[in-house]
């Protein structure tokens, strides 16, 4: 039986409602919280301030840091224990990664941006949530930038491509692959690439055609954020 | 703004506050929500002014203790994240984060809130455990406050999970329409001395200039089941008798938000 028809009922390109909100944090320079379907991120940026350790900065041009975390209680089974797993500093790297190439720290040498994602609760694609949730914040924090980062996982699940796969889809008892990609808007290059699971050649090109309609569709609730969170002002 | 500590003290002195509330007022708006992470058993956020936390509550089945073999258990942690506040740095928890979760704890555990008895399944072998992890999400002052309130609200919302009865395994994707066995709801207040004064619900530029403080948790019954004192002034046992009492009062005014939240 192939999987022809989602557990959720949405078409093959569709992503799950998603919610921003840029500027929730006072306290940051730069904030927003990004919902994907039961997948929640909360990003805020500090910065540009002064490095610590000292010995990582760069005199040439401000260092971005990005700080990844599942709340204790946000994973679908046991509680997480609190404090870097291997896991998220992997996605800590990649996330600076995915963001770097839009962001502009030349006129900030030996000076920092960190971003910190905390996520409430998770149904899979966290690290695309991160990502997208953290440029929403890097722009409200007002980062110079040259594009924005809009992430969005894409895959395939016993022989059907889909995009934004849900955790039943990431664990569907066949054949599955899971690809989070991050995606520039205006050159549409990828700053994202993994993959979990296996997939011919034929789909993973299919998945990241379809991976650019479905960024777009992120990319546009980023920028309606910002623009609810501007426009009143 | 850069504020110096003595401007709230000498404001304090006047009964005086830099956002004009009066000394003994929450600020505003207080909200509370419960049941935002499906993940949890039960989760809460709480909203004091601009200072918001969230909670949730996770469960599991273990072996109780050997000296409590009929009993279950409750522990509470604190994240006070980066995320929250430029003062807090990524890695293991400060002293603050460990004085919060443990005063939060105090007040749940001391009160016997929970009846730990009925959180055994059997005794010696399996148990249901509780944690509850508060996360900061922005620090603007009194954490204990907030947490104590998203904690207790976190406990109120959570069901148990689902156990199948042929494995023992918890199924943390469905659950069961049981209440934990709350019974009591004990509520931290915590009562700053700046300058003489006494006041409630710092900011955090206030929080910077106090004196002392004392936080209270206390029952419905104003039954005091956490007491601990911050700050490097001594109190004498008319000021303690003062703070017990301002905050036993604000303990029934926070309880009653947290109805009118619960009820809506």
């Amino acid at each position: 039986m192939a999987y022809t028809k989602r557990n959720d009922g949405r078409k093959v390109d569709e992503l799950r409602p998603m919610e921003a909100k840029a500027h929730i944090i006072p306290n940051a320079d730069g904030s927003a919280s990004f919902k994907i379907g039961k997948t929640w991120a909360i990003a805020a940026v500090y910065g540009p301030r002064e490095v610590y350790p000292r010995f990582l900065a760069n005199p040439k041009k401000g260092l971005l840091r990005c700080h990844y975390s599942m709340m204790p209680f946000s994973g679908s089974g046991e509680r997480i224990k609190p404090g870097k797993s291997r896991r998220a500093q992997e996605i800590s790297m990649v996330m600076e990664l995915a963001l770097q190439p839009v962001v502009d720290l030349s006129a900030y040498p030996n000076a920092v941006v960190d971003i910190f994602v905390e996520l409430p609760q998770t149904d899979a694609g966290t690290r695309c949530a991160a990502i997208s949730a953290a440029c929403i914040a890097l722009a409200d924090a007002g980062i110079p930038m040259k594009d924005m980062v809009s992430s969005v996982a894409v895959g395939q699940v016993d022989g059907t491509v889909l995009a934004d796969l849900d955790y039943s889809e990431e664990s569907y008892p066949a054949e599955v692959s899971d690809i989070p990609v991050a995606m520039l808007h205006n050159t549409k290059e990828i700053s994202l690439l993994q993959m979990d699971g296996e997939i011919s050649k034929e789909d993973l090109l299919k998945a990241l055609e379809l991976a650019k309609a479905a960024t777009e569709k992120v990319y546009e609730l980023q920028v309606k954020a910002l623009k609810e969170k501007y426009l009143e002002q | 703004m850069i504020i110096n500590k003595e401007t709230i003290a000498e404001l304090a002195k006047d009964n005086k506050r830099l956002d004009n509330r009066s000394l003994t007022d929450f600020r505003q708006p207080i909200k509370i929500e419960t049941d935002l992470s499906w993940t949890a058993e039960g989760s809460a956020r709480v909203q004091i002014g601009s200072t918001v936390v969230m909670a949730g509550v996770k469960l599991s089945l273990e072996k109780p203790y050997n000296d409590t073999p009929d009993e279950g258990g409750i522990m509470v942690n604190a994240e006070l994240t980066p995320l929250s506040s430029p003062e807090y740095e990524v890695g293991a928890p400060g002293i603050k984060a460990i004085e919060v979760s443990r005063v939060t704890d105090r007040g749940i555990r001391e009160a016997k809130a929970l009846d730990m008895k009925k959180l055994c399944i059997e005794p010696g072998e399996k148990a249901w455990f509780v944690t509850v992890d508060i996360v900061t999400i922005n620090d603007d002052g009194n954490l204990f406050d907030a947490s104590g309130l998203a904690v207790l609200a976190a406990l109120k919302s959570a069901r148990f999970p689902v156990v199948d009865p042929e494995t023992g395994s918890i199924d943390y994707k469905h659950k069961t329409d049981v209440a934990l066995p709350l019974t009591k709801e004990p509520l931290p207040v915590t009562v700053y001395k700046i300058n003489g004064r006494l006041l409630i619900d710092p900011t955090q530029e206030e929080e910077k200039a106090y004196d002392a403080r004392l936080t209270v948790a206390s029952d419905t019954k104003g039954t005091i089941s956490a007491l601990q004192k911050g700050g490097d002034a001594p109190l004498t046992i008319a000021e303690i008798s003062s703070m017990v009492e301002l905050a036993l009062e604000k303990a029934r005014f926070l309880r009653s938000e947290l109805n009118k939240f619960l009820a809506d």
